[in-house]
């Protein structure tokens, strides 16, 4: 079949938006993805048809959206290759499902002395929370730095995973570089160490295929918002023995399996980890946003984003006095860039005025752009709706912009 | 009507030939590239008042009752914003600036530029003008 990006276009209904009069723009897809019209509708539906609160409720509806839940828990699964549904834990994003394995690994795992790795790569939700932890426990964190192209120095990763460190923390795609990296190895590499690993996943889920058991990933998390489907839902994989193992993190209704006041015995995976109502419609809506996709096929999505990334490198290395930020070999669906002595905050503030959306300043990676000694940079992201026409509107308003801006 | 309400008046007379938002933000660059600003040595961590996006550095002299800004942004469309803010409220009394709104943003279309979630500096920086008036009131006219 033949990817077909105008029928796709047909189904996001935001991208037919005027924005100052002019087409929509949409280049900022790392920061969060338009919603197709399933997804909306599956919203919809729920609200106006299905609500009941999940789980124990005897009646009709409640039943319906228990299924549903779980249903797409399964998807998730399916989507991810997971071993065992009660493996994928529904969380608020990938900020969560990090926060809560840096403090429940951490309450077992980490000591005075202990080490916490993570790159300079990382976005701050990867950085963040293991710098609590460590603060909390004694533990250090540990930095593996990156070349000049922004691809992760596997020798110096190999050297700092010694028997000290606890967990390696990483991301399978850089939001701000665009670098794909080589997790599985990185997986291998930790794991030779007996060491487990997390992977954000929230930049690569929508754009590359993941299999969890061949990646072999302890840990794996990522955001509904970022693959299509709507915000206030994300997922934490983990490894059935490490949920079993870890204790529960935030205490309520759901995750309970008997209460008196002397003492609480806790329910089983995955409820452990999901204390109050969760965001089950979202779930479901999540659910229908990985089917959606899953039709279409993540490999043809993948092409289709790796042509336009190839398309608009090409096009944007004709502008002068620009420097694409993040060069790695392999690389998916952004592209940052500065331009010489023009503030990013300018060109993405008149770019705006044209009906572009891109996204402009430190992406939330500052030790990143410490590093590269800049401030900021100007990020378009891709996702499976853009084309190439789109490409070469922006490259146009681009140039006008940077002219103006001279 | 005072000086800083006429000051305000005009340049709200000036941005109106334009009728596109082209040729606002090139006027606007315009008043960024004309503003002196300030020499790399006055910027400074004890002026800085750090955006999210881009940075100004405001400084301000007290002389004779009135009050003297000089100001600078790392981009130039806030630097633009922050020459005509500068244009409004320098030279004028303490008394004055305290009392006037910088309605002239908005009558000139660029009041996206005020919103918290912009993050270029532009609020902190009207609020820190306010600071400096009360504080220069406070130590000179007590």
């Amino acid at each position: 079949m033949t990817y077909n990006v105008a029928e796709i276009r047909n189904q996001f209904p935001i991208l037919t938006q005027k924005v100052y009069k002019k087409p929509l723009i949409y280049l900022d897809n790392a920061a969060t993805t338009q919603k197709p019209d399933v997804v909306i509708q599956s919203l919809e539906t729920y609200y106006s048809k299905y609500n009941a609160n999940i789980h124990r409720g005897v009646h009709f509806l409640s039943s319906h959206c228990t299924d549903a839940t779980e249903s797409a828990r399964k998807t998730v699964q399916k989507f991810i290759n997971a071993a065992h549904p009660h493996e994928i834990i529904f969380t608020r994003g990938t900020t969560e499902a990090i926060n809560l394995v840096a403090k429940t690994f951490g309450q077992i795992e980490l000591k005075k002395g202990d080490k916490v790795l993570v790159t300079r790569m990382e976005h701050h939700s990867n950085i963040v929370p293991w710098q609590m932890a460590c603060e909390q426990y004694g533990a250090e964190l540990c930095v593996v730095e990156i070349d000049k192209q922004g691809t992760i120095d596997l020798n110096s990763y190999e050297k700092a995973l010694n028997e000290n460190v606890k967990i390696a923390a990483f991301t399978h795609i850089s939001n701000t570089l665009g670098t794909i990296n080589d997790v599985k190895k990185m997986v291998e590499m930790a794991h030779s160490q007996d060491i487990p690993v997390l992977i954000d996943g929230a930049q690569a889920i929508q754009h590359t295929h993941v299999d969890v058991q061949d990646l072999d990933a302890d840990f794996y998390v990522f955001s509904g918002h970022k693959v299509y489907a709507p915000t206030g839902i994300g997922v934490l994989y983990g490894k059935e023995k490490w949920l079993e193992k870890l204790p529960p993190w935030e205490g309520g209704g759901e995750m309970i399996d008997r209460v008196s006041f002397e003492k609480t015995t806790y329910n089983t995976l995955p409820f452990k980890f999901e204390a109050g109502t969760p965001n089950y419609i979202g779930a479901i809506a999540l659910g229908v946003a990985l089917d959606y996709i899953q039709n279409i096929g993540i490999d043809s999505i993948k092409a289709h984003e790796e042509e336009l990334l190839r398309y608009a490198t090409e096009r944007i290395s004709e502008i002068n006095d620009l420097e694409i930020i993040g060069t790695a070999e392999h690389k998916s669906s952004v592209l940052s860039f500065i331009v010489k002595n023009i503030h990013p905050y300018d060109i993405g503030v008149l770019l705006d005025k044209t009906g572009i959306a891109v996204r402009t300043g430190n992406h939330c990676t500052q030790p990143l752009h410490d590093w590269y000694n800049i401030s900021g940079t100007v990020r378009a992201s891709f996702a499976m709706y853009n084309t190439k026409s789109e490409i070469d509107y922006f490259i146009e308003k681009l140039d006008f912009v940077l002219n103006m801006l001279q | 009507m005072s000086n800083i309400e006429e000051k305000q008046k005009t340049i709200v007379d000036e941005f109106s030939i334009f009728d596109d938002w082209m040729d606002r933000y090139a006027h606007l660059i315009e008043q960024g590239k004309d503003l002196e600003g300030l020499k790399e040595e006055n910027r400074t961590d004890n002026n800085i008042i750090n955006g999210c996006q881009s940075k100004v550095w405001l400084s301000a002299e007290y002389k004779d009752g009135k009050i003297y800004f000089t100001a600078d942004s790392d981009a130039i469309l806030t630097k633009g914003l922050v020459a005509l803010v500068i244009r409004v409220f320098t030279g004028e009394t303490p008394e004055e600036i305290l009392k006037t709104e910088p309605w002239f943003i908005k009558e000139i279309g660029l009041q996206e530029n005020l919103s918290p979630t912009r993050s270029n500096g532009l609020t902190s920086m009207l609020k820190q003008i306010k600071f400096y008036a009360m504080a220069f009131k406070a130590k000179y006219e007590a």
